[in-house]
C-alpha cells in the first residue's frame, strides 16, 4: 500500500507539523509530525513517558507548544493555500462558508473546543462529581444554551426560545446517555458511578460539545474485558454514525489493534512508526521500544534497524 | 505485546470471572431472616405519636401556660388560662400528627431522608417544608410580634431587619463561595460600595432610595468585575488573601478620601425610603396621613422590614433561577473542576466574572438598604469582621445551600442577641455572671461544636438543577468545595 493513498494523507482532519515541546531542558516532544484522517480512529501509542499526553495537551490547547503548527480542517474542501495564508496572517482561524481552518496552537483552550470543535477526555477522569449525570451533559452544551438564553437575560424571564433550547439540550443529553447505557443513572451524582461508567460518561460529555475531533486519553484504562469490548463498540458507533474522527492514547493493545485505522507510535518524544495496525505490529522498532532488547543483542538489533530504515536507530530504545 | 499498566485481576478474563463469582457468593450471605413485628397503619401510628407529643407538651407547659401569676394587691394573684394551654397542646398534636403522617411516613429513618434520597414517592422533603414555614413566619412577623410580644415589638422587628440583611448578604456571597467555589474574604467591600453609592447619590443629587437602589447594585457589580480581573488566575489561599486585601483597600480609601466620602465622619442625613412618595412622619401628606391612620414610629420599621424581605427574596429567586440556567450550572461546574470546564469550551474567565459581579450586585443592594435604614454610614461599619460574619454564615449554613444560610443567619445574629439576655445562666454561674460579657466566648464554642458535628455546614446536600426522572439530593461527600477550602 502506498502512503499517498492513505486516508490520513489524502484527507486529514488534523495535521500536526514539526511539533516541539520543551519543559526547561527536557524535550518532551521532538519535531513530531503526523496526520489524523477524517473519519478514522487514530491511536497514539508508546511506552510510558513517550510524550503522548503532552501531544494531547498541545492539540487541545492546555499547553502552548514551543514550536510547530497544529492545523484542524473542519471540512474537506479547504485548499492548502488557505492554510498557508492563514499561517502568515497571524489570525487564529479562518471560518468561511466552504469550511474552516483552525490553527490550534494559537487558540486558547476553551476556544479550541468552542470554535474549532475538538473535545477531549482526561487520563484521570475529570467529571463534575457533585453534579448529576444529566447535569454533566448539560454543562457540556453551555455555549449553545448561553446563546439561546440570550446570555442569561432571556433565560431569567423564561422566554420560549430558551425553553425550547433547554428541552432540546436535555433531549440530546438523554440520547447520548442511551448510547452509553447510562440512562437509568441519569439522576445520580457522577461521582457515584462505577469506574467504567464514569469513563463512558466522560466520552458522552465530550460528544455533547459537537466535536469534529474527539481526543481520548486512555479511555480503556481500568476497564474489564467486557467493558473494553463495549468501548470499542461505542467508538465505532461514534465514528460511523456521527462522523467524528477519534484520536486516542491507549495502552490496551486489544483495543488499539482492533479498532484503530491508523496507529502512530511515539518513543522519547519522536515518532518511530506510523501506519495501519498490521504495519505497526510487525515493525521491529516498535517491538524494541516496547519489549526492549537484551544487552548482548543491542548491536545486532541496531545494525538490523540501520539496514531497514537507512539511518541510525540509536533512539530506538534499548531500554 | 506487554501491557504497561500493571495487570490486575480485573484485566484478565479468568480473574474477572473469579471476582464476580466471589461477589455473588458474598451477596448470598444475607442477614438471618426474622419476622417483622406487626406494623400499625400510618394513621394509627400518626395518631399515637401525636398523642404522645401532646401529652409531653401538656405536662411540660402546664405551669407556664395554664396558670399565670401577677403581682396584685396583697401578694400574688393566680389566674388560670386553660385556653392558651390547650392551644399549645393542640398545635403540638397537629404538628406531630402531620409530620408523622406526611413526612416520616416511609420506613426510612428521618436522618436517612436528609442524607440520601428524600423524594421517592412524591412527599415533600423536610427542607421544603421548613423553607415554606420560615417564609410564612417571615411574611407574618410584623403581625405576629404585637400579638405575642408587644413589649419588645420594636426591638425584635429591628433584629428581624438585621437578620434579613445578613440573610441577603449570605445569599449574595453564596453565589461566589457556595456555587462558584471562589473564596471571597472581602465581600464587605461590595456592601460598602452599595452603601456609599446610595449615600453619595442621595446627599449630592437628592435622589430617592428607589432610584439609587439599582444604581448602587450596578456600581457594586462593576467593582465586582474590577476585583474579578486581578484574581482570575489565582487559586486557593492566594485568592482569599487578594480578596481580603481588596476589602481593606476599599475601607481605607473610604476612610482617607475626606473630600469625597467624609472620611471617619461618615455621611449624615441619608434619606429614608418613601412608600410611593409617602414619607413616614407626623407631617401632612405622610403615610399615616394619607391612609388616615394614627402615626406610629413602628410603621417605618414594618416598611423597612418588608423592603429587606422583598430584596432578600429577590436575591433568592434570582439565585435559584440562575442555578437552572447555563450560567449557574457553569458556576457549579467551575467549583467542581475548572480544567474540565475549559475542556468543554466554557470561558472560565467570564464565568468567574459573572459570579463576582452577581454576588457583588446583591451585596450592593444590601448596602444601600443598610444606608437608608441607618441614615448614617461611616467606614466603621465595613470592617473585616463583617466579611468574616457573612462568610461564617455561608460556611455554617452549608456551601451552596439557600436554606442553610437562613438558618445560620438566624442562629448567628439572633444567637448573639439571645446570649445577651440569657440571665438563666446566672443560675449556673452565680449572680456575678454577666452573660453579655461571655456571649462571644459561648458563641464561639457553639460554632466550634456545630462544625465538629456537621463539618460541611448545617445543610450540606445539593439538589440537582436538572432532573430526568426523579429528583435525588446529592450527599455532601460528592460535592466539591472549590478553591481555597
Amino acid at each position: 500500500m502506498l502512503k499517498e493513498t492513505q486516508n490520513w494523507s489524502a484527507n486529514p482532519v488534523l495535521s500536526v507539523e514539526h511539533l516541539t515541546m520543551r519543559f526547561g531542558g527536557l524535550v518532551a516532544v521532538d519535531d513530531l509530525s503526523f496526520n489524523v484522517g477524517r473519519g478514522d480512529i487514530t491511536a497514539l501509542i508508546g511506552p510510558n513517558g513517550a510524550g503522548k499526553t503532552t501531544v494531547f495537551n498541545c492539540v487541545t490547547g492546555f499547553y502552548k507548544p514551543t514550536e510547530g503548527r497544529i492545523a484542524l480542517r473542519r471540512d474537506q474542501a479547504v485548499a492548502d493555500g488557505t492554510l498557508a495564508e492563514l499561517t502568515k496572517s497571524g489570525r487564529q482561524y479562518f471560518d468561511g462558508d466552504k469550511g474552516g481552518v483552525f490553527l490550534l496552537e494559537r487558540m486558547p483552550d476553551f476556544k479550541i473546543t468552542e470554535v474549532a470543535g475538538v473535545a477531549r477526555t482526561f487520563q484521570n477522569i475529570r467529571l463534575f462529581g457533585g453534579m448529576t449525570v444529566l447535569e454533566n451533559l448539560l454543562v457540556a452544551q453551555h455555549n449553545q444554551l448561553m446563546q439561546a438564553s440570550s446570555f442569561t437575560i432571556g433565560g431569567l424571564f423564561g422566554l420560549p426560545g430558551y425553553r425550547k433550547a433547554a428541552a432540546a439540550a436535555k433531549d440530546k443529553a438523554v440520547e447520548w446517555l442511551r448510547h452509553v447505557n447510562l440512562l437509568d443513572r441519569a439522576d445520580d451524582p457522577a461521582a457515584d458511578l462505577p469506574y467504567g461508567a464514569q469513563r463512558r460518561l466522560e466520552i458522552a460529555r465530550a460528544l455533547c460539545t459537537n466535536p469534529v475531533l474527539l481526543c481520548l486519553d486512555e479511555p480503556a484504562a481500568g476497564l474489564n474485558p467486557r467493558e473494553s469490548a463495549e468501548l470499542n463498540e461505542l467508538l465505532r458507533f461514534i465514528r460511523d454514525e456521527h462522523g467524528v474522527s477519534v484520536l486516542l492514547i491507549e495502552h490496551d493493545m486489544g483495543v488499539v489493534m482492533e479498532i484503530s485505522d491508523h496507529i502512530i507510535v511515539l518513543d522519547y518524544g519522536k515518532k518511530i512508526a506510523d501506519g495501519t495496525a498490521s504495519e505497526v505490529r510487525s515493525d521491529p522498532k516498535v517491538i524494541a521500544a516496547y519489549l526492549g532488547v537484551d544487552d548482548e543483542e543491542v548491536d545486532e538489533v541496531e545494525r538490523d534497524l540501520d539496514v531497514q530504515t537507512g539511518h541510525s536507530a540509536s533512539e530506538g530504545g534499548s531500554q | 505485546m506487554a501491557d504497561t499498566t500493571s495487570p490486575s485481576a480485573a484485566n484478565r478474563p479468568e480473574g474477572a470471572e473469579r471476582l464476580s463469582e466471589a461477589r455473588r457468593d458474598a451477596m448470598r450471605g444475607e442477614p438471618p431472616y426474622s419476622e417483622a413485628p406487626p406494623e400499625d397503619t400510618r394513621l394509627v401510628r400518626a395518631l399515637k405519636e401525636g398523642g404522645i407529643t401532646a401529652a409531653l407538651v401538656a405536662a411540660l407547659t402546664l405551669f407556664f401556660f395554664a396558670f399565670r401569676t401577677d403581682i396584685a394587691v396583697g401578694g400574688l394573684s393566680l389566674t388560670a388560662s386553660p385556653v392558651v394551654w390547650i392551644i399549645a397542646i393542640a398545635i403540638a398534636f397537629a404538628g406531630r400528627f402531620l409530620l408523622t403522617y406526611f413526612v416520616f411516613a416511609g420506613d426510612t429513618a428521618v436522618v436517612g431522608g436528609w442524607k440520601k434520597v428524600a423524594a421517592g414517592t412524591g412527599r415533600m422533603p423536610i427542607g421544603k417544608i421548613l423553607g415554606v414555614l420560615l417564609l410564612f413566619i417571615a411574611l407574618t412577623l410584623p403581625i405576629l410580634l404585637p400579638q405575642f410580644l408587644p413589649s419588645q415589638n420594636r426591638y425584635l422587628l429591628n433584629l428581624g431587619i438585621t437578620i434579613l440583611t445578613y440573610v441577603m448578604l449570605g445569599w449574595g456571597l453564596n453565589i461566589v463561595v457556595g456555587l462558584a467555589g471562589l473564596l471571597d474574604l472581602g465581600y464587605v467591600a461590595f456592601y460598602a460600595v452599595g452603601a456609599y453609592s446610595f449615600a453619595l447619590l442621595a446627599t449630592n443629587f437628592e435622589l430617592g432610595f428607589w432610584v439609587c437602589l439599582p444604581m448602587a447594585g450596578l456600581f457594586a457589580a462593576m467593582w465586582g468585575v474590577i476585583l474579578g480581573f486581578p484574581v482570575l488566575r489565582l487559586r486557593g489561599d492566594y485568592l482569599a488573601i487578594v480578596t481580603l486585601a481588596f476589602g481593606e483597600i476599599i475601607r481605607i480609601v473610604l476612610l482617607n478620601w475626606y473630600e469625597f466620602t467624609g472620611g471617619p465622619d461618615g455621611i449624615l442625613g441619608i434619606p429614608e425610603p418613601s412608600f410611593f412618595g409617602l414619607e413616614f412622619n407626623r407631617r401632612d401628606g405622610s403615610f399615616s396621613d394619607f391612609f388616615g391612620i394614627e402615626y406610629s414610629p413602628i410603621q417605618k420599621f414594618i416598611y423597612l422590614y418588608y423592603i429587606i424581605l422583598a430584596l432578600a427574596l429577590l436575591t433568592n429567586f434570582v439565585t435559584m433561577r440562575l442555578r437552572k440556567l447555563p450560567v449557574g450550572r457553569a458556576w457549579e461546574a467551575l467549583r467542581e473542576d475548572e480544567i474540565a470546564c475549559r475542556s468543554l469550551g466554557i470561558n472560565t474567565t467570564n464565568v468567574k466574572l459573572t459570579a463576582f459581579a452577581t454576588g457583588a450586585m446583591f451585596g450592593g443592594f444590601a448596602g444601600s438598604f443598610f444606608a437608608t435604614k441607618q441614615q448614617f454610614i461611616s467606614p466603621e461599619s465595613f470592617t473585616f469582621i463583617e466579611s468574616a460574619i457573612i462568610l461564617a454564615i455561608v460556611v455554617l449554613g452549608g456551601l451552596g445551600s439557600q436554606l442553610g444560610v437562613v438558618i445560620a443567619s438566624v442562629a448567628m445574629i439572633g444567637g448573639i442577641e439571645l446570649l445577651r439576655k440569657l440571665t438563666v445562666l446566672q443560675a449556673v454561674f452565680g449572680n456575678d455572671f454577666d452573660p453579655t460579657q461571655y456571649r462571644m466566648l459561648i458563641f464561639g464554642l457553639a460554632m466550634v461544636l456545630i462544625m465538629v458535628w456537621k463539618p460541611r455546614g448545617l445543610v450540606s446536600t445539593r439538589s440537582p438543577s436538572a432532573v430526568y426522572k426523579e429528583k435525588k439530593t446529592i450527599g455532601a461527600d460528592m460535592v466539591a468545595q472549590g478553591e481555597g477550602h
